[in-house]
């Protein structure tokens, strides 16, 4: 099964709105509540990843029997180094970031703990491309 | 474990959205206004506690599995948050009382720690 969601730069109010409807899928197929958790989590924090730090963006989503393959793509500033972004606190949050409760970058360990597989790409000025796999077994 | 008819009584707290069960039990609790490490906590059966009043505290929760959410300092859930809670099945508490001083009360009828 395919989906695909928009993700709208800057707009906090639908922000989470493309990961809740990937958990209600998830649930209708009766996956295990503990793998659900993982990749909506996974999902919300590269969801909102986009709406602070992009400026659009899309999710897909390809559910197989066994897994979960999401595909998570925008256009925006891009991260110039991953290696540093990984690490917990960094952070270029904005202050309007902040006040909506994120930007203490937790985010992509976050990620990268709640996945079993996790890729990164990125390029400055034109994008970010994140790849997440979770299995269901 | 704290059941919400003694969160919403020893608070002076009121319930504005929710199944309408008090005696639904909570173990744990975590405070925090930073949704980045609401969504770090893996633990079950959680009160968040809150002064954070925006859709995307009720979003973390929905993500989280979190099915209790007390406002702190008078914060007021909106019409939106409300709704969204309401679909996720999510209790909301409000109460006035600072964070300090409605967890200290919480720890004391029961209610632990996550870590
Ligand atoms: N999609 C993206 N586009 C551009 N930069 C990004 C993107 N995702 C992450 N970053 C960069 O990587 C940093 C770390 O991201 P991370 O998600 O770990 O933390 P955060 O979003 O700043 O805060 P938190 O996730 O804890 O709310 C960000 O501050 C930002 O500089
Ligand atoms: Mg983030």
């Amino acid at each position: 099964m395919e989906f695909k969601f928009e993700i709208e730069g800057g707009n906090f109010s639908k922000a989470g709105s493309a990961s809740s409807e990937v958990k209600k899928i998830l649930k209708q197929l009766n996956v295990n509540p503990k793998i659900i958790k993982r990749t909506v989590v996974s999902l919300y924090e590269a969801e909102v990843n986009v709406v602070a730090h992009a400026f659009e963006g899309n999710m897909n989503v390809d559910i197989d029997t066994d897994k979960i393959v999401v595909k998570i793509e925008d256009r925006g500033p891009g991260i110039p180094d991953i290696d540093q972004a990984m690490q917990e606190g960094y952070s270029t949050a904005t202050p309007q970031v902040r006040e909506m409760g994120f930007g203490a970058g937790m985010g992509l360990p976050n990620i990268k703990r709640n996945s079993d597989k996790m890729n990164i790409t990125s390029k400055v000025d034109v994008g970010t491309e994140l790849e997440i796999i979770n299995y269901f077994g | 474990m704290v059941k919400v008819v003694d969160v919403v009584d020893k608070l002076n707290a009121r319930v504005i959205c929710g199944s309408g069960d008090m005696n639904q039990e909570i173990q744990f609790g975590f405070a925090s206004d930073l949704m980045s490490d609401v969504l770090t906590i893996d633990t079950e059966n959680l009160l968040l506690i809150t002064g954070l009043n925006n859709l995307q505290t009720i979003r973390t929760s929905e993500m989280s599995d979190i099915s209790f959410i007390l406002f702190v300092r008078d914060k007021k859930a909106t019409v939106e948050m409300k709704e969204l809670a309401c679909e996720n099945e999510i209790t909301l508490i409000e109460c006035s009382h600072s964070m300090f001083r409605a967890c200290s009360i919480l720890n004391e009828i029961g209610l632990q720690p996550v870590y």
